[in-house]
């Protein structure tokens, strides 16, 4: 009796705010838009039988012929790949550097990793927003040592978005793979450079291969949020900063479109199937290799 | 083989200076004098006054920290029964589905999970405001709450539960005086963590909040849509002074208990 509650009542509550949400999405993304109230059309009201044969596909044949969605799309995939690639890059050395440092600072610094991530991520990006500005900060200080004579223009482009996505996703690369190196025998590299290694080729040969189940776990800790991504395209971006979750928001907020809204989540829902899968596979046989 | 050297510490360097610069100038700019954002007008707290003069960002700090604490109370409980399940309920029908929905809510995109949330409180005419943003950040963060919590069960000594079983305790009293004490910590930065996740949400927020109920991350993103401004920085900083505070004072507590707890181990091999 004790156990059937236990498992009931955060089964129920999942079921009804989890699972029964998208089953609705995923209904009105075959629905019709209707000026009504819902705003979609059929509804249950209508009956079972005109229910059923009221859905249709058009929401999603509308997104194919429109090629804004497909760029926004393939403009989102290619955003999310490039920035996951450029955290990896800033991330790899402050993880490597964080696991060479003497033993006893190690927590401090993870801590001083983690910190940010407590910290509101609307403000932080929104920090960027006054650093990035024509008049800001970054362009101030290139003025004044005099690397450039003009303002650059980096808010409201793709680089501020790429900067954004960096600076907020970067703990979540760097943690993977300093967990990974933290385990990693010093004594393997050493044995590498006394067989003849340079110090880069151990680096290449031995490290890197070592360290990759943390590499691969930072890589979709960043890219599989990256590709929804909604405050920092809206922040930092401009108006040619086409990303999917941007573009979801604005159909359901500007244009109204519940159904078309609804279609574009199911799209991007079908799409990060494949690096969620990809993404648990690599954990579990994380685990396996653990144990 | 702890050798620093230059490459290492100029990572460090840059590294700790990208995370923590954005935050610093945010900071010093809050304390400027003039409305310009970007030119430095000397010292003032100018606009820490005019903050707590607005009242439209009192009501928003307030609604959120409401539904910042019921949220996250609500879903320690609901996700400290999750990962009980998990962990210890065994087999069960549907425990893959189960599973799976613990995990999904922590990769889904926000506004995938802000818009079903609204599709449904709209299709069973619910009422938007402080209750559908609750139920909202419930879901979400008790999915967090059990991972953290079951990855502390899953190291558990299960012996320990047994015993207070076998010397005549009911299953419930087994879990509250044995169990619970232990994963007590795990529980407790569940909570913390549902609660800056509530803190911290615009997206799902959005979806859910009604006209009658604006939460703080709401009110600064209308605000900085529209370009930089000194408020949202006095604001952004007493933000970001209140985590930093409540972060290091919490770690320094779990330090201290990790180090009584090795104290009384070692006395406790000691005596015995």
């Amino acid at each position: 009796m004790q156990r059937l509650a236990l498992i009931a009542v955060p089964y129920a509550w999942l079921l009804a705010l989890f699972l029964i949400p998208f089953v609705i999405v995923f209904k009105i993304s075959l629905s019709d838009i209707a000026l009504a109230i819902p705003p979609y059309t059929p509804t249950l009201k209508d009956g079972f039988g005109p229910f059923f044969s009221a859905l249709d596909f058009e929401n999603f044949a509308f997104l194919a012929s429109d090629d804004l969605y497909w760029r926004a799309y393939v403009s989102s995939l290619r955003i999310a790949l490039v920035s996951t690639f450029l955290t990896l890059l800033v991330g790899y050395p402050i993880a490597y550097a964080m696991a060479r440092a003497p033993e006893e600072w190690r927590p401090t610094l993870m801590m001083l990793v983690i910190l940010p991530f407590w910290t509101s991520f609307l403000i932080r990006v929104y920090a960027w927003m006054g650093i990035l500005s024509q008049e800001g900060f970054l362009n101030q200080f290139l003025l004044w040592t005099g690397v450039i004579s003009t303002p650059l223009t980096i808010l409201n482009t793709n680089t501020a978005v790429y900067i954004g996505i960096i600076y907020t996703y970067v703990p979540f690369m760097i943690l993977p793979i300093f967990a990974a190196l933290d385990r990693l025998d010093g004594s393997l590299i050493e044995a590498a450079e006394d067989l003849g290694c340079s110090r880069f080729q151990a680096f290449w040969l031995v490290t890197i291969p070592l360290s990759k189940n943390g590499i691969i776990a930072g890589s979709f800790l960043v890219f599989i949020p990256a590709l929804g991504e909604f405050v920092i395209p809206s922040l930092l971006g401009g108006s040619g900063t086409l990303m999917i979750g941007k573009v979801l928001w604005e159909e359901f907020f500007n244009n109204r479109d519940w159904p078309v809204a609804s279609a574009v989540a199911v799209i991007l829902l079908l799409i990060l199937i494949i690096p969620i899968i990809l993404f648990q596979r690599n954990q579990q046989r994380q685990a396996e290799d653990e144990a | 083989m702890n050798r620093l050297s230059w490459f290492n510490v100029t990572s460090l360097t840059l590294g700790f200076a990208f995370l923590y610069l954005p935050m610093v100038i945010l900071i010093i700019y809050s304390f400027n004098e003039s409305k310009l954002v970007t030119v430095w007008a000397g010292f003032s707290t100018r606009w820490y006054g005019e903050l707590i003069q607005n009242e439209a960002f009192l009501d928003a700090a307030w609604v959120t920290i409401k539904v910042a604490v019921t949220s996250s109370t609500l879903a320690t409980v609901l996700g400290t029964m999750a990962a009980y399940v998990l962990v210890r309920g065994g087999r069960f029908l549907g425990r893959t589905l189960f599973s799976g929905m613990i995990y999904a809510p922590l990769v889904m995109p926000e506004v995938i999970t802000g818009l079903s949330l609204l599709l449904l409180f709209i299709g069973i005419g619910l009422d938007r405001g402080v209750l559908t943003i609750v139920l909202a950040h419930t879901t979400f963060s008790m999915c967090y709450v059990s991972v953290v919590v079951s990855s502390r069960l899953m190291t558990f000594d299960r012996s320990l539960e047994e015993a207070a079983l076998d010397l005549g305790c009911s299953g419930f009293d087994a879990f509250r005086l044995v169990t619970l004490p232990i994963i007590a910590p795990a529980v407790i930065s569940g909570w913390l963590l549902a609660f800056t996740l509530s803190l911290d949400d615009l997206v799902i927020a959005s979806f859910t909040a009604g006209p009658s109920a604006t939460t703080l991350p709401i009110k600064i993103f209308s605000a900085v849509r529209l370009g930089v401004s000194p408020e949202i920085n006095a604001l952004s900083t007493i933000m970001i002074g209140i985590v930093t505070v409540g972060v290091i004072s919490a770690s320094l507590v779990s330090k201290q208990n990790s180090l009584r707890q090795q104290r009384d181990e070692q006395a406790a091999a000691r005596t015995a």
